[in-house]
């Protein structure tokens, strides 16, 4: 009979990348603390990373007043606001492309943000008018709950026409994302010209994707919304990492299949919606991140979500100081970083696997 | 116990399995024969839950319209006939993908060394840190039963016995790792869990099958043992192609049978 404890191992075992995957994210983890704080103390104003910490661990007085209101009224906001957006961005990405069951799956690529965009633009144009009960009764939540049906609407419309039987196609999944973009992009274009100039600077500013605006009221909006969606993702792992099989196999290895799509598809239209409600059109932090992870730590889905988290929600920080810092003392939608990187990356990708994708 | 009565099964709208009564029983090996098209796949897909189908289907009694999935998951495993998979995992992570929802029945601290395990059944030792995709279609065939292994380890579990089910689990295999594989089945049934699997290979089937189900155009043509089964005349008919049961080779052709192998495993 053998002995029901473990026994101890010296090394994780061959093929095993658990250890590796945690160490990672011990890393992601430390990599945004740095990050983060580094972004609370760097601005036009001078108030180091240090001095703060020193001001928050001792309670003191050791900032002045004008300083305070930079770092706490400010500062703070952008920064949880990044972080959250961040984590949001690439954790949906990772979903989706677990989902998909394929890494070039994306929510900026497949038209679910166009969808989402459609839908705060309309709130943000007929918000006044047509939309006005809706914006009353849904407040602050106004701008996130239509970002959601919106791209909910498309990654419904997405998944009934790329998947047939259980089997994603790559080549449909792209084409069908263009269609809906272009479409959601079409209705957009109808209430940019219904818009008037005070809206038309809005949302040229905002399409762009910023983390300028933050405010303590966006991510009251926000925020609810997205750390949902991020404590519900490792629920999702197991499934996920099943899915990889094909669908039939992971619901013979006794995974919910149907309910598993539908929550991995809601949960990813609502984070991708308040992401976009908030911060605009911000791409490639769902495809970058979780695909630069997946070479490092693989594929399984249980350290690939809170890496990616933890990642995305440092990059896009890191982004978001370079947009800060590029043409001082003005500042780049951080849109504009985010897609200078993210698409040559794409390509990248593409160039990789042109051979397997049968494009 | 699998016991399916008055089956027919459905892809889309049309019927592609008709009125198949199919039982398999625990410790038995039941092989499914017949040509291409002729239904075995369809009518295994409709035991694992996958399609829709009129008639019954009962799992130790239970109907399989009431087990939910991770139910299932703990009564039978299924070998697909082809599996895809669309990220780099590394052979023993795809393993152990078979304790996913399943119950492997071993205890707490075994549970970690169980891909070591069971790729050694398949003759894969030192394989777990290799890619799966990079992996001969044969091999990829192995790595996927060593994950359909661990997902019902125990051929029995709490009194209830389980189910392997198993579609062409030896069709790109070599000949030494055909018997390696159906070896592997035929002793989970030995052990009391129940083995279901579609063949082609009739000598394999006769060798190692209590029943054998041979279907023909939707429908079970005939079951029994091997010796029932494996005549002339249904043989002929089903395959259509004429065939003698038990006959050297004309003119002396050198021909091998799996039965003489005496490989050690």
């Amino acid at each position: 009979m053998m002995a029901a404890t473990r026994p101890r191992r010296e090394h994780p075992a061959e093929g095993d990348r658990s250890a590796r995957a945690r160490l990672a994210i011990l890393l992601c983890g430390l990599l945004l603390g740095v990050v983060a704080l580094a972004s609370l103390g760097y601005g036009a104003s001078h108030t180091s990373a240090m001095t703060l910490l020193w001001n928050v661990m001792s309670g003191a007085d050791a900032i002045s007043a004008r300083d305070r209101i930079i770092v706490y009224d400010i500062r703070l906001p952008r920064v949880i606001l990044g972080i959250l957006i961040g984590a949001a961005l690439a954790v949906s990405g990772a979903v989706m492309q677990g989902l998909f069951r394929n890494p070039l799956a994306d929510p900026g690529l497949v038209g679910v943000s166009a969808g989402a965009g459609l839908g705060a633009i309309s709130v943000i144009v007929l918000g006044t008018t047509a939309l006005g009960p809706v914006v009353q009764m849904f407040g602050i939540y106004a701008l996130p709950f239509s970002a959601f049906l919106g791209g909910l609407a498309t990654s419904l419309i997405l998944y009934r026409v790329a998947t047939r039987r259980g089997q994603t196609s790559i080549a449909t999944m792209l084409l069908a994302g263009i269609a809906l973009a272009a479409m959601a992009g079409a209705f957009s274009g109808v209430m940019v010209y219904l818009a008037d100039d005070r809206q038309l600077r809005d949302l040229t500013f905002w399409g762009l994707g910023s983390l300028a605006g933050a405010t303590w009221t966006k991510i009251a909006a926000a925020a609810p919304i997205i750390v949902v969606t991020l404590l519900a993702a490792p629920f999702l792992a197991r499934g996920l990492n099943a899915l990889s099989l094909g669908e039939a196999t992971a619901h013979h290895l006794g995974v919910p299949v149907q309910r598993l799509k539908n929550v991995a598809i809601v949960a990813v239209a609502a984070a991708v919606g308040a992401c976009v409600a908030v911060s605009g059109g911000i791409g490639f932090v769902g495809i970058v991140v979780p695909h630069l992870l997946r070479l490092l730590i693989g594929p399984d889905n249980r350290y690939l979500l809170p890496a990616s988290a933890l990642l995305g929600a440092a990059l896009l920080l890191a982004a978001d100081a370079v947009s800060r810092s590029i043409v001082a003392p003005a500042e780049l939608p951080i849109g504009i970083v985010t897609a200078a990187v993210g698409a040559p990356f794409f390509l990248w990708i593409l160039l990789r696997r042109r051979g397997i994708l049968d494009l | 116990m699998i016991e399916a009565t008055d089956l027919d099964v459905f892809i889309g709208e049309k019927r592609i399995v008709t009125g198949a009564s199919f039982e398999a029983r625990p410790g038995e090996f039941v092989s499914i024969v017949g040509p291409n098209g002729s239904g075995k796949t369809t009518l295994m897909r409709a035991l694992c839950g996958d399609l829709d189908f009129s008639g019954e289907i009962t799992f130790t009694g239970r109907s399989l319209s009431v087990l939910k999935p991770w139910q299932l998951a703990g009564i039978r495993a299924v070998l697909p006939q082809a599996a895809s998979l669309s990220f780099p995992f590394t052979v023993r992570e795809v393993v152990k993908l078979g304790l996913t929802g399943g119950r492997s029945g071993v205890l707490p601290g075994e549970a970690d060394r169980l891909p070591e395990r069971a790729l050694a059944k398949v003759d894969l030792v030192g394989f777990a840190g290799r890619f799966y995709q990079e992996l001969s279609g044969g091999e990829q065939q192995r790595v996927q039963l060593a994950r359909v292994l661990c997902q019902v380890w125990a051929p029995v579990l709490e009194g209830n016995p389980r189910f392997l089910l198993l579609d062409e689990p030896v069709s790109s295999l070599d000949i030494k790792h055909q018997l390696t594989i159906m070896r592997i089945a035929r002793e989970f049934a030995d052990r009391g869990g129940g083995t279901v699997a579609i063949l082609h290979d009739l000598n394999l089937a006769s060798m190692f099958s209590d029943r054998i189900y041979v279907m023909h155009r939707g429908r079970i043509a005939a079951s029994g043992t091997p010796a029932e089964v494996l005549r002339d005349e249904l043989i002929s008919r089903v395959f259509e192609c004429a065939m003698k049961v038990g006959v050297p080779t004309p003119m002396g052709m050198p021909y091998v049978l799996p039965q003489t192998a005496t490989i050690a495993l």
